[in-house]
């Protein structure tokens, strides 16, 4: 309880009158925030808490999940490289506004974490300079990681043409 | 879905004329296996580098979701297939942080010397590929014959030269027995001999100076901004070495240094990295000498852990235990919630974030890539050199392609 | 005697050459590595110096498809890696050949996912495959030499032994499932019962 009462404090005192929920599991600290506030409450972990680095950008389909109020849920892991404090902020996002403002002008790992993201699941981050799938071909037209979509696809994987020896 | 050519934005470019474009495409010797490069070029000076990644792209994390914390590890192994083992212990130690389990002492050290086994067997292939592409053939078959004698071990000890499957949520497949002991022994007394003739070859070597020094320059900055971690980072001197900051295993016991440099171009890193091997030999020495006896699985953990074969076969108690476990539609609940736990894996801090939904599957099985941050450094590496300098920043950087795409 | 199939004949002259030719292609396969992941890494280990591929006349690891005869696929190929492979493929001349190398070449392995193909032979005509998760490096060795066995017996100086393999000799590209997937696109959960034994 300690570790999240110190992270409250100092939050606080930086961003007074905020709705901000704060949870703890097995001695990590995560910090629950709305979309409106994401992108203050970074620019301050990252300015004046010294969180510098950005180890993840994920999300979560929580279509499945027992007691889920929400559809997706967007996941920062922070670190701080002097004292090596970890830091977990989430948000929540329904359908059909899955945009979350884009962590680029922060840290510059957040590209392509944040492209990854977008081509697993379909959430659109702001201002990014340059979000286009990353790691399927183009034109794949649907969004591989959500919980709706089967896990051996629907046929784009054998959708080519077939050369046999003679052709060849 | 044909391969279609994409057509991407033409930058100004400050104006420059006669750029032109190569691709250095997916099947390519230098390449790692398959990554793809849209290099701009004004003459023999890159002017931008556009990574196009995702050609081993097979679908890891979705695969996370159906299979079991036991049943993942053979999959988690396929990653970073250069370093198999590391792979494993940086997931079991993730799904035992969720679960909150306790390793036994024993285990913990098994578990020590096999990642930093898998250490050398990573930064041998690295050091050794990164040198073929420069064109130093002997380096790279010293390096192979070395990890030959690393395979027999893991072959001895696991059954499988490879994709070893080792670790299982709570403890080991099984023992180590004696003679894998007395193999690991004089591995570690023979590994300096290979060591200095990788040295002598290479670290002196004027052409791999010359070609390597002031080469691909990532300042400190860069590095924790981009977020590089291991030895990437540490060749930048961002000084942070998860063994050191957040102990795991049996680090806390053993004494070892941690290796960085300032300059942070090719020939830093290469350098990181052949250092760490003469550390990695240092700790396993250690772990060897005070390698406690006891069980591997801890005894009352719960009913997480798989129970040790002669339990399963000789009492009944272990068979229901084993039943209990291995069954699809019997497996014990787990608590619900969701943490991030990071290692120190060769290629840097592997990572992942699980979500537990109460059941022995993960909800959500994410692994947070070293080489997918690194090879996202890449274009401001490459920036201002030359058209051969493109390989050498690659090889340094340690991209493997499996763990860039999952 | 000359068929349509088999133009210059049975006669002793062509076997003799033949034969002569056969010895020569077997015994300097010059692979073309298209080594995607793990298994490319045994491929490495085949061709260092405890297991020598070049005992055998692979010598030469060319990585141009324009000089090599034997492609040999080692590792999982992803639906956008599949189009690059058969561009190389027609790229290299005849007479050439194609080893299918681990389990996710030969038929996705342990990767059913929606990203990697499930057999290569669906798609590439292939002469030899080697199952494993990697397989050793000496079986590798071992489907070059029944590679060149092959050859042997049934290779001809013109190539012609090609030219009857006019029909696809892998499974169809769909499968049934698949098929049906396709079909109704609606995502249909198969789910054990969950037995908790605190209760």
């Amino acid at each position: 309880m300690t570790l999240t009462a110190k992270w409250q404090e100092r939050l606080d005192a930086l961003l007074p009158d905020e709705a901000r929920r704060w949870s703890e599991f097995r001695g990590q600290c995560r910090l629950i925030v709305s979309r409106d506030r994401l992108a203050t409450t970074m620019s301050t972990l990252r300015d004046k808490c010294s969180m510098d680095m950005l180890i993840d950008v994920t999300a979560v389909d929580l279509l499945e999940y027992q007691g889920a109020k929400d559809r997706f849920e967007v996941v920062y892991c922070l670190l701080n490289t002097e004292s090596g404090e970890r830091l977990t902020v989430s948000v929540y996002l329904n359908e059909p506004e899955l945009t979350v403002p884009s962590m680029y002008s922060l840290w510059k790992s957040a590209d392509w974490l944040e492209r990854e993201a977008y081509d697993m699941f379909g959430i659109r981050f702001e201002n990014h300079p340059n979000l286009k799938r990353l790691l399927l071909p183009e034109q794949f037209a649907s969004y591989p990681l959500r919980k709706d979509y089967p896990m051996q696809g629907r046929g784009e994987r054998h959708n080519f043409p077939v050369v046999t020896r003679a052709q060849s | 879905m044909p391969l279609e050519l994409r057509d991407f934005e033409v930058d100004d470019y400050g104006r420059r004329e006669g750029l032109w474009t190569l691709n250095f495409g997916p099947q390519h010797p230098a390449t790692h296996t398959t990554l793809r490069l849209l290099l701009t070029l004004d003459g023999e000076e890159v002017v931008d580098a556009e990574p196009d990644i995702g050609f081993l792209h097979s679908g890891f994390e979705k695969l996370g979701e159906a299979l079991d914390y036991n049943q993942y590890v053979t999959i988690v192994d396929r990653m970073n297939y250069i370093s198999p083992m590391a792979n494993e212990i940086a997931w079991h130690h993730a799904v035992e942080t969720l679960l909150d389990i306790e390793l036994t002492p024993r285990c913990k050290y098994i578990r020590t010397i096999f990642a930093e086994l898998m250490r050398i067997h990573d930064h041998l292939l690295c050091v050794g590929a990164s040198v073929l592409d420069l064109g130093g053939v002997t380096a790279f078959m010293y390096a192979f014959n070395e990890r030959e004698r690393i395979y027999e071990i893991c072959e001895r000890v696991t059954g499988q030269r490879f994709h070893t499957s080792y670790t299982r949520v709570g403890g080991l497949m099984f023992d180590i027995t004696d003679d894998g002991i007395e193999m690991i022994r004089s591995f570690v007394n023979g590994f300096d001999k290979a060591y200095a003739d990788i040295d002598r070859l290479v670290t002196r070597n004027r052409i791999f100076i010359e070609r390597t020094r002031g080469v691909g320059v990532l300042s400190k900055e860069a590095a924790i901004s981009g977020g590089a971690t291991g030895p990437v980072a540490r060749a930048s001197g961002v000084t942070r070495d998860l063994r050191r900051d957040e102990p795991y295993l049996a680090y806390n016991d053993l004494e070892f240094d941690v290796i960085c440099c300032r300059d942070g171009d090719c020939y830093a890193r290469y350098l990181v990295r052949m250092l760490e091997l003469k550390e990695s030999i240092k700790i396993i020495r250690q772990a060897l000498e005070n390698l406690p006896s006891g069980p591997i699985f801890a005894p009352g953990t719960g009913k997480e852990a798989l129970p040790e074969k002669r339990e399963v076969y000789q009492s009944i108690e272990g068979l229901i235990h084993h039943f209990e476990q291995i069954m699809p539609n019997r497996q014990l609940s787990s608590e619900r919630g969701s943490i991030y736990a990071a290692t120190e894996s060769p290629n840097g801090e592997l990572g992942y974030y699980l979500v537990g939904d109460g059941s022995f599957k993960a909800y959500r099985a994410r692994t947070r890539p070293p080489s997918l941050i690194h090879f996202a450094l890449f274009p401001q590496l490459i920036r201002g050199c030359m058209l051969s300098d493109v390989v050498a920043v690659l090889g340094s950087l340690n991209i493997i392609a499996a763990e860039l795409d999952r | 005697m000359a068929t349509q199939m088999n133009p210059t004949g049975d006669n002793v002259i062509w076997t003799r050459l033949d034969a002569a030719a056969n010895w020569a292609r077997k015994n300097s396969l010059w692979p073309m590595p298209f080594a995607t992941a793990c298994c490319g890494i045994e491929l490495m280990a085949a061709s260092a110096s405890r297991h020598d591929l070049s005992r055998f006349g692979s010598e030469v690891m060319r990585f141009t498809p324009r000089q090599c005869d034997l492609m040999i696929v080692a590792g999982r190929v992803v639906m956008k890696m599949l189009p690059v492979l058969q561009r190389i493929w027609l790229q290299m001349p005849e007479p050439k050949w194609c080893i299918s190398m681990g389990a996710c070449a030969c038929s996705g392995g342990v990767f059913d996912t929606y990203a990697v193909v499930q057999g290569i032979d669906r798609f590439i005509p292939v002469d030899v495959y080697i199952p494993g998760c990697p397989p050793r490096p000496e079986q590798l060795i071992r489907a070059v030499l029944d590679l060149q066995e092959k050859i042997q017996q049934t290779g001809t100086v013109y190539g012609k032994e090609f030219a009857s393999r006019t029909s696809p000799e892998g499974p169809p590209r769909f499968d049934r499932d698949e098929i049906e997937r396709i079909r109704d696109r609606q995502p249909k959960k198969f789910q054990l019962p969950i037995y908790n034994p605190r209760h």
